[in-house]
């Protein structure tokens, strides 16, 4: 460490103004926050609350991502061997789904950080860290066998058209990872839906074993087979095939629980997310005419994407309304249209990341209201007093 | 003006020049967004929308700037709007005659120029006070201005949407398709067109940065 140390001090002259390598200060200084404590002072005025930056905020996100993620892997493994009718040990399974999500998570980091570099060279501006939370969703909601120039064409879109665009992190209007979602869903169907692409091999020629099916459950739902549905001990363990991160309820409960707890995540935003999926649930079953709408509400949040999305995209501190009101607000719309779009739109088979896309530009709109009504609240009292 | 001013003044040059560039009505003065986003899937229809457009603003032009003098000017929208209405018309029935599949593929477009703001705010700005010759080059200019976008969109959108150009498959011939590429859905929908068109906009501002507004 102290190695580095010297050594950043030694070259840390020529990146600074007049230097050599003055171009690449930005970079410089990314790499020497990461490993170090920043060095800057703040000399006037006392801004500081508390010892938050945004390089830890980013950091306890990507803790909370990992229980799903490991479980992502080993699932990845498990669909696929199940698909093939082996059986191999634990090791074997998890393994094999590293192998298959580390090529995803390697083109996600070097495309997203790599336009994130140049763009912070071009302006002039510090890297932001932002996308270490983009980057390291963006694998896990997208099917494990997407071609990896599809994912970085699509991390490109959202970097640069969701986010540099609109003057970078913190000023983008949707959630980066989702708009590379919507990005490939609209693009490339063929390799976001369907039976085939959400097991790894099936895709490139495996012979799934007999009465295996690759489906998705929200695409048997959908389908009308209710019949179908695994399980909801076995949606909430998450052993079912879907997008890489989001198949276990349980895990994402889990990365839930530390976001709140270290404060990182809006436990309102999470708990009106879910209330208004299950009240949406309701509704549907009060005027249910097919087997869908029969779902039990309860059902629908262990379903598709629905704990993960409403967990780490809805949250979203850049893109969720920001007022306390309009979080309740927010959240609570989020969940009501995704079960809405889900069940009534045959069209979309998931409607977490469109639900989610939406409220995301409707929040400033929500939180102009709240802030207006509290200003005629406040004006109000004013005038009482005055009397 | 007492002399006589040549045919190809500078002055009258502009006129073609500017909205080409630093007056482009599209990506400057982001008018005609409607059609732009809706015909630019491919650059056939893209192609016959613009000289439409130009046929109708050139004629309505002229017209409307031999007349400005006798217009009243309480019911001057009116009688701009009788000039265009009839020459989309005129259009229209061309078409259907001797282009009808493009004409199908334009559906209700050709009879939305009429609502299109390029055509009228030309009218009004210029057409109404100035004289038939540099209103033909206005309308020659505008027209272009507004087409050279509409093409430029329509190439990426045939390009990367459908793979070809002209209905020519070029990226099967090159052979692309073994490599795993695969034709983008996004593009052929109306929002990558909208994107697409702010690209335009992103590169012509950086490029000319007196276009950016001061904050």
């Amino acid at each position: 460490m102290k190695a580095l140390r010297n050594f950043l001090d030694k070259i840390k002259p020529s990146f600074e103004k007049g230097g050599r390598f003055e171009m690449f200060h930005s970079t410089f200084e990314a790499f020497e926050t990461l490993m170090f404590v920043p060095d800057k002072v703040t000399t006037q005025g006392s801004h500081i609350r508390d010892a938050m930056d945004m390089k830890r905020a980013m950091i306890i996100v990507v803790f909370a991502l990992v229980p799903a993620t490991l479980f992502g892997i080993w699932n990845i493994g498990y669909q696929h061997f199940l698909a093939a009718g082996e059986e191999p040990g634990f090791w074997s399974t998890f393994l094999f789904g590293l192998w298959k999500y580390l090529p995803l998570l390697v083109v996600s980091y070097v495309v997203g950080l790599g336009i994130e570099f140049m763009f912070a060279q071009l302006r002039g501006h510090e890297v932001n860290e932002g996308f270490l939370v983009t980057g390291f969703l963006i694998p896990l909601i997208v099917p494990v066998d997407i071609p990896l120039w599809m994912l970085a064409l699509a991390v490109a879109f959202a970097v640069i058209i969701g986010k540099e665009v609109f003057g970078g992190t913190g000023m983008n209007i949707l959630n980066p990872a989702l708009t590379a979602r919507a990005f490939l869903f609209f693009s490339y169907p063929a390799w976001m839906s369907g039976d085939q692409v959400w097991v790894a091999g099936l895709k490139h020629g495996l012979q799934a074993v007999d009465g295996f099916s690759g489906a998705t459950p929200l695409a048997e739902a959908a389908a009308g087979k209710i019949e179908h549905l695994p399980s909801a001990m076995q949606m909430f363990l998450g052993t079912i095939p879907g997008s890489v991160g989001e198949t276990s309820t349980l895990a994402i409960l889990l990365g839930a629980l530390f976001l709140i707890y270290t404060g990182i995540g809006s436990w309102k935003i999470m708990v009106s997310a879910f209330a208004g999926g299950l009240v949406m649930g309701l509704i549907l079953n009060l005027f249910a005419v097919n087997p869908y709408m029969e779902v039990p509400a309860w059902e629908h949040l262990l379903l598709g994407g629905f704990a993960f999305g409403m967990v780490f995209m809805a949250t979203d501190p850049v893109t969720a309304a920001q007022t306390e009101t309009g979080k309740w607000i927010y959240g609570f719309l989020a969940g009501l249209l995704a079960i809405l779009i889900r069940v009534l739109n045959p069209a979309y088979p998931e409607g977490v990341m469109l639900a989610i896309l939406l409220m995301n530009v409707f929040a400033p709109l929500i939180d102009h209201y709240v802030i207006e009504a509290n200003i005629k609240r406040r004006l109000k009292r004013a005038k009482v007093t005055a009397q | 003006m007492s002399e006589k001013e040549p045919l190809f003044s500078s002055k009258n040059l502009r006129l073609i020049t500017d909205p080409l560039n630093t007056n482009n009505p599209i990506t400057v003065q982001v008018l005609g967004i409607c059609s732009a986003l809706a015909i630019t899937v491919k650059l056939e229809p893209a192609i016959v929308m613009t000289l439409s457009v130009m046929a109708v603003l050139v004629v309505a032009n002229v017209v409307i700037s031999l007349l400005r003098k006798s217009i009243p000017p309480r019911i001057r929208i009116i009688v701009q709007l009788v000039v265009i209405a009839s020459m989309v018309i005129l259009v229209d029935q061309v078409l259907k005659a001797f282009a009808y599949d493009v004409s199908k593929q334009l559906s209700v477009f050709v009879g939305l120029i009429i609502t299109n703001c390029i055509i009228m705010g030309r009218l009004e700005a210029f057409a109404m006070a100035n004289k038939p010759w540099p209103s033909f080059l206005d309308a020659i200019g505008n027209a272009s201005g507004y087409g050279l976008i509409l093409i430029i969109v329509a190439f990426f959108r045939e390009l990367l949407g459908s793979g070809t150009l002209f209905g020519y498959p070029v990226l099967e011939k090159i052979g692309l398709y073994k490599t795993g590429y695969e034709n983008n859905g996004l593009m052929i929908l109306p929002p990558m067109a909208l994107i697409t068109i702010g690209i335009i906009i992103w590169v012509q501002r950086s490029k000319n940065r007196e276009l950016i507004e001061e904050k």
